[in-house]
């Protein structure tokens, strides 16, 4: 009977729903990583970037000519000191106290200009650069002397010149890059979330009513075992992608906070990409909760079925790094008949930007399809006294 | 008066396959245990039929087959003339199980836990509504109707699952063990209730191993051992000449000296 179904759904939602532990419980891992990402993004860019209007102090002995120019920045104050001082100042760098000391050999300039490489007999003259690289100020001034000296070392000795000039070389949009990298580890992320949103749900409502010997009583009234299994898998999938989207809505949230670096991080998916994402989500949600419901259904506790489900845990994570491989969609549609491999690359494609209608199609049908094998299975498991009643 | 077999039960046979553990608990060797032997037995329609035998003689299982829980290895039954083997759900609809195996969610109350099962059984609202209150009131649950499971005491508890195994008002009631583990007063109110369902011309099939239990209730007698109903007749004939455990013991005696 189709009310049945109904029957069972409503009581599976009002067992969830209703209990503000369960639901807590689910909505807890997206409000961590929320917070907890949001932390680390900006303590991240605390640690790694002094702020802005930090003026480095450069301590220089031996003072060139050629890089007077250098007196003209803003965020860089020279000190010009004597070789005599040098020790007391690397002393000051060693406390924290002083950022950096560059040490330039006597008549740096001559010497430089002088230089041949095809005919000289002593080495090059060596710029000494003394910092903390335990200081973020001092590792930042470093890196700025490093390459300011790098770029003037270039300019001398390069017949030709790379990227010079005020023009933008990288042809990749701010969007592109940002969607590269959420491309990377979203699939893996969502994937994990899904698991997890669906995995304490579903063990607590097969295994959990195993354990307790409340299925006992559902299975001596006239429904259909077919019912049990489809409404209980319709509701749990549905519980699991609450859970599973709150998730993902944390990360998305404390994203632009995690690449505090990145300035212009941008999302540029419209509407349409989301609503694959979407689909692409709800196909495997199903999917994901019928390997676990098959799971829980054989486990005599919702303690075991959380340990059998470990292992599948594993192999579904895992297979949402298998889109840092390889490049780009696979063309050939057989591959997206591969489970949980066909959503990681169909996610990949939706978060980079970069996809076809037909995998996706292929992929959301395929795994609607195993999902009903696995409701049938579920039907024949609920039949089985062997696996109801150990 | 020419009585109709309601419930018929012809070469009922069960075994179990017996894990290691097991075969150590038990104390054997077979790896497989025959819970239930071949056995036949007819029970009229408005009467109830007790079902007695020592622990371990396979009332248990026998009962959990009538009632489609598990499926009988052999032989069948027919409960109101549908197969326990080839139409469980019709079984179901038609009986209401009782066991203490059978376990309420601790989340919900008496009132959810009502609605919820009457829907399952196809049972209109209206019917449902008026059962309900009659029901409640009789065992005194209406004031913990709104009280979730878990936090009921064991008795209200028992109460509960009685009333929501009966949701459906079945014409045939199988009631495994009515009295254990229940406490004197809750015993005493099964048991009038089970008189009251009989005066409502119900069929009632409990099993048990309390000779009083029987002497006090039922119509009719099957005694179990070892897996089979070595004898059934009306409980006025078997007290003919000395009460009912002492023809219990005539009757192991007399299958000791036939083996
Ligand atoms: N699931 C099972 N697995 C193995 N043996 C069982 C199982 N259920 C019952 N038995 C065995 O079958 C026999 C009959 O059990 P049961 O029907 O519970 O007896 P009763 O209810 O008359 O005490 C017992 O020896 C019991 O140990
Ligand atoms: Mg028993």
């Amino acid at each position: 009977m189709k009310s049945d179904l109904i029957t069972i759904i409503k009581k599976e939602f009002a067992r969830f729903f209703g209990d503000k532990r369960m639901v807590a419980t689910a909505l807890l891992p997206g409000v961590l990583i929320y917070v907890m990402y949001s932390f680390m993004g900006s303590s991240m860019t605390e640690m790694y970037e002094p702020d802005d209007d930090y003026v480095y102090e450069i301590n220089i002995v031996n003072m060139p000519q050629s890089l007077a120019f250098l007196e003209e920045v803003e965020e860089v104050e020279i000190s010009k000191i004597e070789a005599k001082e040098a020790d007391a100042v690397k002393d000051a760098i060693r406390e924290d106290e002083a950022d950096i000391l560059v040490v330039f050999p006597e008549n740096f300039d001559v010497e430089m200009l002088s230089y041949d490489v095809m005919t000289a007999t002593t080495p090059a003259p060596n710029v000494e650069i003394y910092y903390n690289s335990a200081d973020t100020e001092s590792s930042s001034a470093y890196s700025i002397m490093h390459e300011t000296l790098n770029q003037y070392e270039q300019a001398f000795a390069n017949k030709f010149d790379i990227c010079q000039g005020d023009k933008e070389y990288d042809l990749a949009s701010d969007e592109d890059v940002s969607a590269m990298i959420i491309s990377m580890v979203m699939p893996m992320l969502v994937l994990m979330m899904l698991f997890t949103g669906c995995l304490s749900a579903s063990a607590e409502s097969i295994a959990g009513e195993k354990e307790r010997g409340t299925i006992a009583t559902l299975l001596v009234t006239p429904m259909k075992r077919r019912d049990l299994a489809l409404g209980k898998m319709i509701s749990l999938s549905v519980i699991g992608l609450f859970s599973g989207i709150s998730s993902f809505a944390g990360i998305m949230l404390s994203l632009p906070k995690l690449m505090g670096g990145l300035e212009d991080v941008k999302f540029g998916y419209d509407v349409a990409d989301y609503g694959v994402l979407l689909l692409v989500i709800v196909a495997t949600t199903l999917l994901i909760v019928g390997m676990i419901s098959i799971i829980s259904a054989f486990a005599k506790s919702v303690k075991e079925a959380s340990n059998m489900a470990t292992p599948l845990m594993l192999v579904v994570t895992l297979t949402g790094v298998t889109n840092m491989m390889g490049n780009g969609m696979p063309q050939e549609w057989y591959w997206y008949l591969i489970p949980i491999y066909n959503t990681t690359q169909c996610m990949n494609g939706v978060f980079s930007m970069d996809y076809q209608m037909l995998p996706v199609v292929i992929t959301c049908i395929a795994n609607v399809v195993y999902s009903g094998v696995l409701v049938v299975v579920l039907t024949k498991m609920f039949g089985s006294e062997r696996i109801m009643y150990t | 008066m020419e009585q109709r077999v309601i419930v018929k039960a012809a070469g009922l046979r069960k075994t179990f396959k017996l894990s290691k553990k097991q075969q150590t608990i038990q104390k054997t060797k077979d790896k497989v245990k025959v819970a239930v032997d071949g056995l036949d037995f007819e029970a009229y329609e408005g009467e109830i039929f007790g079902i007695l035998g020592p622990n371990g003689a396979g009332k248990t299982t026998t009962l959990r087959m009538l009632s489609t829980l598990i499926k009988p290895d052999g032989g069948d039954a027919w409960i109101d003339g549908s197969s326990v083997v080839s139409n469980p759900e019709e079984v179901r609809g038609k009986i209401g199980f009782l066991t203490s195996e059978l376990k309420l969610e601790d989340f919900f109350t008496p009132n959810y836990l009502f609605d919820f099962f009457s829907e399952l059984h196809g049972v209109a609202p209206e019917v449902r509504d008026a059962r309900k209150k009659a029901m409640f009131e009789r065992f005194g649950i209406d004031e913990f109707a709104e009280v979730k499971v878990a936090n009921m005491s064991t008795g209200m508890k028992q109460k509960t699952s009685l009333v929501i195994s009966l949701v459906h008002d079945p014409d045939i009631i199988i009631f495994d063990e009515p009295t254990n583990g229940l406490d004197v007063l809750t015993a005493r109110v099964v048991t009038d209730y089970l008189k009251e369902l009989k005066e409502r011309g119900k069929t009632i099939l409990l099993s048990t191993h309390i000779f009083s239990l029987v002497e006090k209730l039922c119509d009719r007698v099957g005694i179990v051992m070892d897996g089979r109903m070595v004898l059934s007749d009306t409980l006025e004939n078997l007290t003919k000449d000395g009460d009912l455990e002492d023809k219990f013991f005539e009757i192991c005696a007399e299958m000791e000296a036939n083996k």
